[in-house]
């Protein structure tokens, strides 16, 4: 801490809880609060239920989550081959290659989700790359979104990546694909990691996108949530969304445990 | 260890960096050969081309122009993994997700050396390095200095007939450094084939293990030899303060007699070279031949410092402006600060350097 007097101290936590409190936690409470409530309609929630988990966790809204974590896992997968693939790939190329590719896959996140869905729309809504109408086109637009952020972490940790390790195993005779499969992607693994589970949740969390592409077979959580706030059950979609944070933490946690396992230093 | 037994030869090699205005030579036409089973040291300060050469031997910088050879093979077009080389380099690079053993293994296994063979020769390597009851750790569990035994092991277990070590002891504290010198010279007598080229800016590095040394200076060979050799007959003014310690003094060749030389009033006797008379030439002395009192060439001056080294004691002598470096046996009763004192030294330990030569190099 750099604040050293006590009066000092306290009062940077009474600003942080004072901002934080209003703007993070409290929205996220009255989600919780809402999810297990009957009524609202005084200033504090009255009447205790259960019932909208049991919406919230059966039929639709089940299956919902299923098409989310499908799609998240699907997408997360491609976007790490794909970017890790194009940021190994950028990292041997010159100057203007590289500035070239980095454009190139930053692209999905300067320009908005929204039209990303367009596009990804107008491009496969005719043969012969018909994908409209069926869950390929969620998972490819997902995977668009996401592969801007596996790109930009995996090039950044190759960047960091000492050289040395690399000629150290040309030294001893190992062929690049060798190096590559032995010795940079091993080390590479926590940025992997770090990078998969970004996209997992950016993925989970996606909406715009996907709103305009979704097949009525292919829901995902997001869209279900909005779907049932925009009818007025506003404590089943707070229900669900609970569910959703739940499930995106949980494998965000499995996660990082496979990541310390994978770090070296 | 080694299979084959194979020298390394520089023809005219030039690495040059950027283009146009910005260019930056970092290594201009070296020629230079190393024996099969010859300890070459590439002694120089940072920049002056050392780690260049060495890095085009390994294939991680491409000549501008010229050719490198190892053994009878021209490898300047090779990538690095086909050279069939070992290198050591500074912070050892050790893979940090292998244990000890899979480190050693990997260039066997990279190589596709058949697999029941590969066991015995990590064994065998860990042994050479005294690294066997480590095997099983991982590099981060290692010292710097058992670091180092490994990464020596992991280049030796390829068999190469040539190694190439970059600094491999200046990441290391001065104690474990003398002792890993010593083991880097016992290395080399239990593989005698293995050439070896040997980086580094520490003159008692390359003195204590080198056959051969060459001095590098401003991307360019200065001087070659046997250690011996430059430290008592320095050809040129950088090798003579840059191999060992000396006193550089500025002189002229005598007209008359032969083998005298001025130093600003005193006639000095030094052994007879092939330099013009009263042409100006550099005489160069080892601080530790100079001794105090009179003797066959005397210098008279002032003492500007004293230091005491322990054993020995170094005077700072002011003669005719010019400061005289003494190592002597260390003193009962050291001069003090502004004393007028001789020092003198025997004439056959001076050596006389033409003029100019330095700076063509």
């Amino acid at each position: 801490m750099l604040v050293h007097s006590k009066t000092g101290r306290w009062a940077t936590w009474g600003v942080f809880f004072v901002l934080f409190l209003p703007l993070f936690a409290l929205p996220l409470l009255v989600i919780l609060a809402a999810s297990f409530t009957t009524n609202w309609s005084g200033a504090l929630p009255s009447g205790f239920t259960g019932a909208h988990y049991t919406a919230a966790t059966s039929g639709d809204s089940l299956s919902a989550l299923t098409t989310s974590l499908v799609t998240a896992v699907t997408a997360s997968a491609l976007a790490l081959v794909v970017g890790g693939w194009a940021a190994l790939a950028a990292a041997s190329l010159k100057k203007t290659g590289r500035r070239l590719m980095d454009a190139l896959f930053v692209l999905p996140v300067a320009v908005p989700s929204v039209v990303v869905g367009l596009a990804v729309l107008v491009a496969f809504s005719k043969p012969p790359m018909l994908l409209n109408g069926t869950r390929w086109i969620v998972i490819i637009a997902h995977t668009i979104l996401v592969t801007a952020f596996a790109y930009q972490s995996v090039s950044a940790a190759i960047v960091r990546l000492d050289p040395a390790y690399e000629q150290a195993a040309a030294s001893l005779g190992a062929r690049p694909s060798y190096v590559l499969w032995m010795v940079k992607l091993p080390l590479l693994l926590p940025s992997l990691n770090a990078a998969a589970g970004l996209c997992f949740a950016l993925s989970m969390g996606e909406l715009s996108a996907t709103m305009m592409l979704y097949p009525p077979d292919w829901m995902p959580l997001p869209v279900q949530i909005y779907a049932i706030t925009d009818r007025g059950s506003l404590f089943t979609g707070s229900a669900i969304a609970v569910v959703l944070m739940a499930a995106t933490l949980l494998v965000l946690l499995a996660v990082s445990r496979v990541r310390t396992k994978a770090s070296y230093r | 260890m080694a299979e084959r037994s194979s020298g390394i030869r520089f023809d005219r090699v030039s690495v040059a960096y950027g283009g146009g205005g910005a260019r930056t030579v970092a290594l201009d036409s070296l020629d230079l050969t190393v024996e099969p089973g010859e300890v070459m040291a590439l002694l120089g300060p940072s920049g002056s081309g050392k780690t260049t050469a060495l890095r085009a031997v390994a294939g991680f910088v491409r000549p501008t122009s010229g050719r490198v050879l190892i053994g009878e093979r021209d490898v300047t077009d090779l990538p690095p993994h086909k050279r069939g080389i070992g290198m050591v380099v500074q912070q050892y690079a050790l893979f940090p997700h292998m244990r000890v053993e899979d480190n050693v293994a990997f260039g066997m296994k990279a190589q596709k050396v058949p697999k029941g063979e590969i066991p015995g020769r990590v064994a065998e390597a860990l042994e050479l390095t005294g690294m066997a009851a480590y095997a099983k750790r991982y590099p981060r569990e290692l010292s710097g200095g058992q670091q180092q035994r490994v990464a020596i092991a992991r280049a030796l277990a390829i068999r190469p007939g040539v190694l190439l070590l970059d600094e491999p002891l200046s990441a290391l504290d001065a104690q474990l450094r003398s002792g890993m010198l010593a083991e880097l010279a016992r290395l080399h007598r239990e593989l005698p084939d293995v050439s070896i080229l040997y980086v580094t800016h520490d003159q008692v590095e390359a003195l204590t293990l080198a056959d051969r040394i060459t001095v590098m200076d401003r991307a360019r060979l200065q001087d070659v030899g046997t250690p011996q050799d430059l430290y008592r007959r320095p050809r040129t003014e950088f090798t003579a303060s840059f191999v060992g310690n000396a006193n550089l003094l500025p002189v002229t060749v005598g007209s008359g007699e032969k083998g005298t030389v001025s130093f600003g009033q005193a006639e000095l006797k030094v052994p007879t070279q092939d330099v013009a008379a009263g042409a100006t030439a550099t005489l160069c002395v080892r601080p530790h031949l100079v001794g105090l009192g009179d003797g066959p060439n005397s210098l008279t001056g002032e003492v500007a410092e004293v230091q005491w080294r322990g054993s020995t004691h170094r005077l700072f002598v002011d003669v005719d402006g010019h400061r005289v470096k003494a190592d002597l046996r260390e003193l009962r009763e050291p001069p003090a600060l502004g004393e007028r004192v001789t020092v003198h030294f025997a004439p056959e330990d001076a050596v006389l350097l033409a003029a100019g030569v330095a700076e063509d190099g």
